[in-house]
Order: C-alpha cells, then sequence, then structure tokens
C-alpha cells in the first residue's frame, strides 16, 4: 500500500508534468503572436493576420488549460504540503507573490483585449495587449524559476529554529543557478513554441493547404527551431557546469558515476544497477563525461559513493536526461535539414513534413524530461542541502491523498485528449476553409 | 508587541481582505452566470458566455492572489486551513479546472460537443460555489468538526452559491437585453429572495454557536452602530425590489441598479464577517500576529504591492471599460 508521502509525490508529479507542458508552449508562443502581429502591421499582408487568428487560438486553449493547473498546483503547496511554506515560507512566499502581483494580474487581464478586443480597441492598443501578456507569461517564468532555483542552489537566508529568513533578496532571487535555469526554461519554451508551430503547419500542409498563411507559419517555426537549438546547447553546457559546482550528486546520478573518478566515461546507454552500484551493459564513450564537465579528459568526477543516503534515485535521472539530449539533437538535425529544405526549394518535401508533424509535440517530451532530471534530481531535497521532502508533506489520510491524486491523474488525461482532438480538429477546419478560398469548387469536399 | 510585527500583519490582513472581497464579486459573477445557464437555449448561452469572457480569467485571478496573501502572510494558516479542507479544496478546483477549459473549448471545439462543454461549464461553476460556500461554513466554525459544523457547511454552500446565482443575475441585467435580460431579472428577484433568506439563518446561526461572535454584535454601546449593517442590507434589497418591480424600463434605464445594489450586499456581508473574527486568521485558534510570516519577508512584498496593486486596479478598470455596454457575440480577432 502506497502512503501519504508516495501518494503526494505522485500526485504533485503529476501536477506538475502536466502544468509545464501548457505555459512551455504558451511563454514562446506568445512572442511569435506578437511577431505576426508586428509583420502584419508592418506589411499589411493579409496572411499573417490569418496566422495570428489561427494560433491565438490555440494560445487561448493553452493558457486555460495552463491557468487551472497552475491554480491547482499553488493550493497543493497548503493542500499536501504543509511543512514546505511553514519551513522557507519567508522566502518561497513573497516571490510567489510578486507572480501574482507582477505577471499573472497582467497576462489574465489583458489576454481578454488580446483575444476579443480587436472591435473595441484600435490596432495598436491591440497589439500593446499582446506584447503585454508576452511580457507577463515571461515575467511569470522569470519568478517561479527564480524561487526553483533558489530551492536548487540556496542562498541569501539563514535558519534560525528550523525556519528560514531571508538575508539578502537580491543573493535569494538572483541565486547561483537562477540565470541558467532561467535561460534554459525560455529556450527550451522557444523550441518547444517552434515545433509545434511548424508540426501543426506541417499538418495543414501535409493535408492540402498551400495558403501563405500556413507556409509563413512553417517558416517561422522552423528558422526559429534552427536559430536557437544551438543556442540551447551551448545553454545546457553552461547549466551542467553550474549544477556540477552546486548539485554534484546530481550530475553524478544523470552521468551514471558510481565511484568518484578521473576520466570518467560517458555513458550513451546502460542500465544503472542501485543494487550492485555498477552500469549494466554500458555502452560508453571513454573520458567522454570528464570531457564535457570538466573540459579536459583527465579531470575528476564524483562519484554517487560520496553522497550516500543524500542522491537521487539514479535510473529515472540517468534515463530523463538521455531522453532530453537525444530529443535536443533530434530536434538539431530536423530543424537544420528543414532550413536547408526551404532555403533551397521553399517549402521542406513529404518526408521531412511528416517528420515535422512527428515532431509537433518533441518539445513537450525535452521539457518535461528535463524537468524530471532537475527535480527528481534534487531529491531526497526539497530545498537542497536545507530540508527533506519526506519531513515536510501532510497528514491527511492516506484514502484522501489516494481519491484525489487519481482523480486529477483521470482529468488530466481526459484534458491532454480533449486538447490534441481540438488541436487537429482546428487545424483541419482551417484547412478546409483555405481550401475553400482558393478554389470553390472543393467547397464541402472532402479533404 | 508593537512596531512592525504588529501593524504589518493587519495591512496584510487587509489586503487579504480586499483580495476576497474582490474575488467574490467579480468572480462571483461569472461563477453565478455559469450557475443559471439554461441548457435549452443556444442563444442564450452564446451572450451568457459573451457577457464573461473578457474577465473570468482576471477574475479567477483575484483567488490566486486572496490564496497567495495567506500563504505570503499567514503561512501557518495557509497549511492548516487547506490541511483541514483537502477534500473540499479538491473539489473547488476540480470545479475550476472543469469551468476554465469547459470555456475554451466550448468555442473551438466541434458544435456536436458544444453542449457537452456547456454542461461542463455549468456543473463547474456549481461545484466550485458550493466547494466554496462549504469551505467558509467550515472556516468560520473553526474546524472543529462534527454534525454541527458539517450543517453549518451544507447552509453556507447554499447561501454562497445562492448569493452568487443572485450577482450573476443582477450582471446580466446590466450585460444583456431583451428577452434574456427579462428573464435574467426574474431569476435576479428569485435568487434575492434565497439570498436573504440565507444572509439571515447565518446571521442567526453564526452567533449562536460562537459565543465571542455573540458578545462582539449584541454589547451596548456598539451594537447600535452595528445595526447599521443590516439596515443597509435591507435598504439595498427594497431598492433592488423596487427597480426589478416595473422591469423593464425605457432605453435600458439605470439598468446598473441591481449590479450596483449586489455590490454593496456583498460588501455589507463582507464587513460583517470580518468584524465578526477578526483579529483571528483561523477563528478561535490563531491570531494574525500568531500565524504572521517575517517582518523582513512582509515588509519586502509590502513595498512591491503599494506599487503593483493600483496599477493592476487601474488596468483591471480600463478592461472593464473597454468592455462595457451591452455584452456582444465573442470573435477572436476577426
Amino acid at each position: 500500500m502506497l502512503d501519504v508521502f508516495m501518494l503526494s509525490r505522485i500526485q504533485f508529479a503529476a501536477n506538475i508534468t502536466f502544468h509545464i507542458l501548457f505555459p512551455t508552449i504558451t511563454i514562446a508562443l506568445c512572442w511569435l503572436l506578437l511577431f505576426f502581429k508586428l509583420r502584419y502591421n508592418r506589411t499589411g499582408d493579409e496572411a499573417w493576420l490569418q496566422a495570428y487568428r489561427f494560433w491565438v487560438k490555440i494560445f487561448a486553449l493553452s493558457f486555460a488549460l495552463g491557468v487551472v493547473s497552475g491554480i491547482t498546483m499553488s493550493f497543493q503547496f497548503g493542500t499536501n504540503w504543509p511543512g514546505y511554506m511553514e519551513t522557507v515560507g519567508n522566502i518561497a512566499g513573497p516571490l510567489l507573490g510578486y507572480e501574482v502581483l507582477t505577471a499573472f494580474f497582467l497576462e489574465a487581464t489583458f489576454l481578454g483585449i488580446m483575444l476579443y478586443g480587436t472591435k473595441r480597441v484600435s490596432n495598436r492598443i491591440h497589439t500593446l495587449a499582446t506584447a503585454l501578456v508576452a511580457v507577463g507569461t515571461s515575467m511569470s517564468a522569470f519568478w517561479i524559476l527564480s524561487l526553483n532555483s533558489w530551492m536548487q542552489t540556496p542562498a541569501g537566508f539563514e535558519m534560525r529554529d528550523g525556519v528560514a529568513f531571508p538575508v539578502d533578496w537580491w543573493a535569494i532571487i538572483f541565486n547561483p543557478s537562477m540565470p541558467y535555469r532561467v535561460g534554459h526554461m525560455l529556450l527550451a519554451s522557444g523550441l518547444t513554441a517552434s515545433f509545434f508551430v511548424a508540426g501543426v503547419s506541417a499538418y495543414r500542409r501535409l493535408k492540402g493547404d498551400h495558403s501563405r498563411e500556413v507556409s509563413y507559419s512553417l517558416k517561422t517555426g522552423v528558422y526559429l527551431a534552427a536559430l536557437l537549438i544551438p543556442l540551447q546547447i551551448f545553454m545546457g553546457d553552461l547549466h551542467g557546469l553550474n549544477t556540477l559546482e552546486h548539485q554534484p550528486a546530481k550530475i553524478a546520478a544523470m552521468e551514471g558515476v558510481w565511484h568518484t573518478e578521473s576520466g570518467a566515461p560517458l555513458q550513451l546507454f546502460a542500465l544503472p544497477n542501485s543494487e550492485t552500484k555498477t552500469n549494466d551493459y554500458s555502452i560508453a564513450i571513454p573520458r567522454g563525461a570528464s570531457w564535457i564537465l570538466t573540459h579536459s579528459g583527465d579531470g575528476e568526477i564524483r562519484g554517487l559513493n560520496e553522497f550516500e543516503g543524500e542522491h537521487p534515485p539514479v535510473a529515472p535521472v540517468f534515463w530523463a536526461f538521455r531522453v532530453m539530449v537525444g530529443m535536443g539533437l533530434l530536434m538539431l538535425l530536423m530543424s537544420w535539414t528543414c532550413t536547408w529544405q526551404v532555403w533551397r526549394r521553399g517549402a521542406p518535401d513529404r518526408l521531412w513534413l511528416k517528420g515535422l508533424v512527428a515532431m509537433t509535440f518533441a518539445g513537450w517530451v525535452a521539457t518535461v524530461a528535463g524537468w524530471y532530471v532537475t527535480e527528481i534530481g534534487r531529491q531526497p531535497y526539497m530545498v537542497y542541502g536545507v530540508v527533506k521532502t519526506a519531513d515536510l508533506v501532510t497528514n491527511t489520510p492516506a484514502s484522501h491523498v489516494m481519491f484525489t491524486a487519481t482523480a486529477y491523474v483521470l482529468v488530466y488525461i481526459g484534458l491532454i485528449i480533449a486538447f490534441l482532438h481540438t488541436l487537429f480538429y482546428l487545424a483541419r477546419k482551417a484547412v478546409k476553409s483555405s481550401v475553400k478560398d482558393l478554389d470553390p469548387e472543393v467547397a464541402g469536399g472532402e479533404i | 508587541m508593537s512596531g512592525e510585527a504588529y501593524w504589518l500583519p493587519i495591512i496584510f490582513i487587509f489586503l487579504m481582505g480586499l483580495a476576497v472581497l474582490i474575488y467574490a464579486v467579480l468572480d462571483g459573477f461569472d461563477l453565478g452566470v455559469g450557475i443559471l445557464m439554461p441548457m435549452g437555449r443556444p442563444e442564450s448561452r452564446d451572450t451568457m458566455f459573451a457577457s464573461i469572457g473578457p474577465f473570468w480569467d482576471a477574475n479567477e485571478t483575484w483567488l490566486v492572489l486572496a490564496v497567495g496573501v495567506l500563504l505570503i502572510a499567514f503561512p501557518t494558516a495557509h497549511s492548516e486551513i487547506l490541511g483541514t479542507l483537502y477534500l473540499p479544496a479538491f473539489f473547488l478546483l476540480f470545479g475550476l479546472i472543469l469551468r476554465g477549459v469547459a470555456f475554451d473549448f466550448r468555442a473551438k471545439a466541434h458544435a456536436d460537443y458544444q453542449l457537452r462543454w456547456d454542461r461542463c461549464f455549468k456543473t463547474g461553476s456549481l461545484i466550485a460555489s458550493l466547494s466554496q460556500g462549504y469551505m467558509l461554513g467550515i472556516y468560520v466554525t473553526g474546524f472543529e468538526g462534527g454534525a454541527l459544523s458539517i450543517g453549518f457547511g451544507v447552509l453556507s454552500a447554499i447561501c454562497v452559491t445562492a448569493a452568487y446565482a443572485f450577482i450573476g443575475a443582477c450582471w446580466l441585467v446590466r450585460k444583456t437585453e431583451g428577452e434574456l435580460q427579462l428573464w435574467a431579472a426574474k431569476r435576479a428577484r428569485f435568487t434575492a429572495v434565497l439570498m436573504i433568506v440565507g444572509l439571515i439563518s447565518v446571521s442567526l446561526v453564526n452567533p449562536l454557536i460562537s459565543p465571542e461572535v455573540f458578545d462582539k454584535w449584541f454589547t451596548l454601546p456598539q451594537a447600535l452602530l452595528l445595526l447599521l449593517i443590516p439596515f443597509m442590507c435591507a435598504v439595498l434589497f427594497v431598492v433592488l425590489f423596487i427597480y426589478l418591480r416595473h422591469f423593464p424600463y425605457e432605453g435600458d434605464f439605470a439598468s446598473w441598479v441591481p449590479f450596483a445594489c449586489a455590490i454593496g450586499i456583498f460588501f455589507l456581508s463582507f464587513q460583517a464577517l470580518a468584524y465578526s473574527y477578526f483579529p483571528y486568521v483561523i477563528p478561535g485558534q490563531l491570531t494574525i500576529w500568531q500565524a504572521a510570516s517575517a517582518p523582513e519577508s512582509l515588509m519586502f512584498i509590502l513595498v512591491g504591492a503599494l506599487f503593483v496593486l493600483p496599477t493592476i486596479l487601474t488596468y483591471t478598470f480600463i478592461v472593464y471599460r473597454v468592455f462595457g455596454g451591452k455584452a456582444q457575440a465573442l470573435t477572436y480577432g476577426d
């Protein structure tokens, strides 16, 4: 039987997994919408406005799902992890408070004008509203990542009788891992949105939609992805070095380094075995991990043996990390090939279009995997080196948590299905209307 | 106790009260519109959705702020309240999820699914209102548990739902025209009666189960002053009924009156509640000073709040102005 602790963890994991999917889309998609709008304002080309109108619907849908799951998350600090706020509330509270005050209200309020305001306000104000929503979503990401980074690399506080008190707010907000985490996440959002836009546009094109709107969206998505992915790989490397400095146990789990060694190999494939403390079926590049992390083939990597009882479970972190990196490499291959094809002949050929459709949600996979590395990698701590997750859990009866955890998971599965269903329904509907515009004969025909 | 440690918690309980009150009025009307939604008339449903479309998301953010202030300023109370109300809190969230997504899906999904999403919206609004009311009831009885507490929770669930339906109906009187407006005016009258019954029963039960509340209300001389609250409530209800009696008027005369009365009644009821329980953040158990965070944290957020809150109120006002007048069909940027 699962206890309250495990159930609360499962419930929270389900919640953050579901929640992160939507901000990951909306943070960058809103900037893309602003781009579409600005292109339209500048060129007067209706196709940009059509792209805006199509994507703003999907933005609204993703935004709503992000809002409702975000509210759920904020309640769970109190319902499932009462110890969290009692221990570090003096620090987490104000950061969350600033998120609500500076970001939530801004995005939620101007969303109304962005979605429904075109008839009521001037074009200029509507563009401004779009920009404000974009600023709001990014600001929201900044505050929440600042708090998350503080939980990973706490700074600027002191403990008095088991409660954290702020000493230096600047050090708390701009804690050692914050810049890397914010950069990594914003780029991840950019990549998620660009593959998402490219994938859905490729789908529309394959369905016979040759409108300029689709071609603009497709190009924007592909070019943006090609531009962002090398930046992301570079940022990921910096982030890794920062983690090595501040959370060596997490790095040891990511790389599957069981014992401190110089010239540690880079595990391409392995099954980490926590019984024998070795990697089974390992395929590895000699000295690879040392080379990547210390930029020297002989560099020493501290192993899990140095963090007995204080290191995260190895297999999930190890695997999630490989999924994230694998996705990143696939994105590099995909976006650069497609960019080359667009550049040479105006559009990718059918095979690569299908590839783009297959990679519509590549960003989701990579982002979720990345968050698993980060969050599971911090265990057994909630705030690294300060408080353990197990000490913060609620004393609500297990049966209640069992009920809510099951209910949340079912609701989330239902919502994901509804989201995907509606997304592709909207895409097909757009194909239908644009084919009708191009050729009246096809109107009403099967697509 | 003196200095910052004394007055910071007072400021924050005031801010939290403000957020709760604004939430109850703003999300109150859009929850109410959801509760009242008739399933048989598709055009009415579209207009009703249009009347709250540009606002509901920002309205709900006031709840996040209220819970946020509780969490920032009174973390001990936050854990205690949400821990004790674990299941009702879940149902509240479930309701909010259901109605929040239904709103967006209905506009985009295939027409065949629209009725299904509209039902989700209505059900979600109802679940959210009932659980809010239930949570309020359990909260004011100080989490004592037992049949009495649960009974009061149920009573309060019904009253809060009636109150939201009431303010929702008043909102529709302002925002709609023709047949739908007449229908809304009828609903406003009916739910106002429900609300009066609710207010009276809560006002009777509350002092009876809590001696502290009884003393606060029935000690001279302040009792004379406090009588003003029920008196002004009664005046507002009278104005409302007189106005609705001859409804509709030529040229949509003063269709804002019911909504304004509703805001006034919400404000007064909230004052009464706040007066009854101050300075407790958990009635009878925990005062605001016992539950407060470190002054350095409160100071840090207060500085920001003093700048940001007026800005939020300003742009909220602007958006309500932009979408003022009668509700128009919702279209995405067309």
